[in-house]
């Protein structure tokens, strides 16, 4: 029982593996997946660089097991916009200059993506609240909450 | 960072996961995993089994009528946050969830899992010893209810037995339109509070009290209920002196220090926030009554 099968969607595509019962679902997507956009800060569900999103609803990626993924529907950053076409909120972050150093990134959007789909009008103070679980610590959380802010308003002016 | 080996189950149903806790040795219960997990990866515990029950669905739901409130062990807090029915009759959990950890955290942590972990400042126990809430426990030797007054037995430390799992938590509802109050402080929001209080009121038709409860947590080892402070209100008004009352007593527990608390401090905030939970159950006592 070291071990197990699990069938899961990623990104929107269909999964199978097998993996170690003990792997978290952040191992799993970065090291048998080769998905390495998700970030892991601290490993122990204080830093929020891992947060990607479970079933609609965001979750610390470090404080799930692989196995317990099974048969559910995850998306990573990975799937928010390519290279070329970034996603609103991408966009908003570089427009903004949201980020530096880009390592809690990840987690940051994860969490506004997910944020953002249940509540499209939040205000600077609802940002602030919600990103209480994602520390940056070289950019600072102005342009952050600055970029989420315009990218409410893009999804609406897109809705 | 990685949790030393387990052996993993994911029972379906209550009857297997009675069936495992009869027999293996050394296994921890997986809930919300969003303390346990931690643990794990720190090598803090390094159980030989890990019994995740996240998918055994009738540990979950919120059950209301007149007479009751039921809210399975498994019901995410994410889930307690957004029932209406449950801001309706207990108003004081929306006060408190948003100060349970952080959007992500509430997503997959469970009102059980915080109830069977017990840190001192959570503040889901603490409104289980405010409500008064039974714990509906079951094991390989039947079913239990414990009362709240029984349920804390100190540091990180409830009644359950080793192989007993806590199912729901229970209680009689408040009457409608009753008064709530909810403070704690923090050093950074969504961490464990350095003191917390809550506090619940209903008034007779003169206005003065019929029911007080109040409750001061993260200042002992387990949450306290004020209850020399709760007779004094009975049959008064909520007036300058009887807050005054409610703070020197939340000021005289027993308080825990720590590398960035002294219990001196903790004492001062303990009476703070006690004053203002309870000055905020009167006033919201007052708009809704």
């Amino acid at each position: 029982m070291i071990a197990r099968r699990i069938n899961l969607r990623v990104n929107g595509l269909m999964v199978e593996a097998e993996v170690e019962v003990r792997v978290s679902l952040a191992d799993f997507l970065r090291g048998q997946l080769g998905l390495t956009g998700t970030h892991l800060g601290c490993e122990h569900g204080v830093c929020g660089a891992c947060t990607l999103i479970v079933d609609q609803r965001p979750v610390r990626s470090c404080l799930m097991l692989a196995v317990q993924a099974d048969g559910s529907d995850v998306e990573t950053v990975e799937s928010l916009g390519t290279r070329e076409a970034l996603s609103s909120l991408q966009q908003a972050f570089s427009d903004h200059h949201a980020l530096q150093c880009g390592f809690c990134t990840p987690g940051m959007l994860m969490t506004l993506e997910a944020y953002l789909r249940d509540h499209p009008s939040p205000t600077r103070e609802d940002i602030r609240d919600v990103l209480s679980g994602n520390l940056c610590r070289c950019t600072g959380y102005q342009g952050i909450v600055d970029a989420a802010l315009q990218a409410a308003q893009a999804r609406k002016a897109a809705a | 960072m990685k949790p030393s080996a387990f052996a993993y189950h994911d029972p379906r149903s209550s009857g297997d996961l009675m069936a495992l806790l009869a027999k293996l040795d050394n296994a921890k219960l997986l809930a919300g995993g969003q303390s346990l997990m931690p643990m794990l990866n720190l090598r803090l515990v390094a159980p030989d089994h890990l019994i995740d029950i996240n998918r055994i669905p009738e540990l979950a739901g919120i059950r209301l009528s007149a007479e009751r409130v039921e809210i399975g062990a498994m019901t995410r807090q994410a889930d307690v946050l957004a029932s209406g029915d449950l801001a309706s009759v207990a108003p004081v959990f929306g006060q408190a969830l948003a100060h349970v950890g952080h959007l992500q955290t509430r997503s997959r942590g469970t009102i059980g899992g915080s109830c069977c972990h017990l840190d001192p400042a959570a503040e889901l126990p603490a409104l289980c010893a405010l409500l008064d809430t039974e714990f509906d426990v079951i094991g390989p030797h039947g079913a239990r209810l414990v009362p709240a007054s029984d349920w804390f037995r100190g540091y990180l430390q409830s009644a359950l037995d080793e192989r007993e799992i806590l199912r729901a938590i229970r209680w009689r509802p408040w009457s409608r339109g009753h008064g709530h109050g909810f403070h704690e402080y923090a050093r950074r929001r969504g961490d464990f509070a350095i003191a917390g209080a809550a506090a619940l009121l209903d008034f007779a038709a003169d206005r003065s009290i019929r029911r007080a409860a109040i409750v001061a947590f993260g200042v002992e080892p387990a949450p306290r209920r004020l209850g020399r402070t709760e007779r004094a209100l009975l049959g008064r008004k909520l007036d300058n002196e009887a807050l005054a009352a409610a703070a020197e007593e939340a000021r005289s527990l027993d308080a825990m220090s720590d590398l960035h608390v002294s219990a001196e401090y903790r004492r001062h905030i303990a009476g703070v926030v006690t004053r203002r939970a309870l000055a905020d159950a009167g006033q919201a006592a007052e708009v809704t009554a």
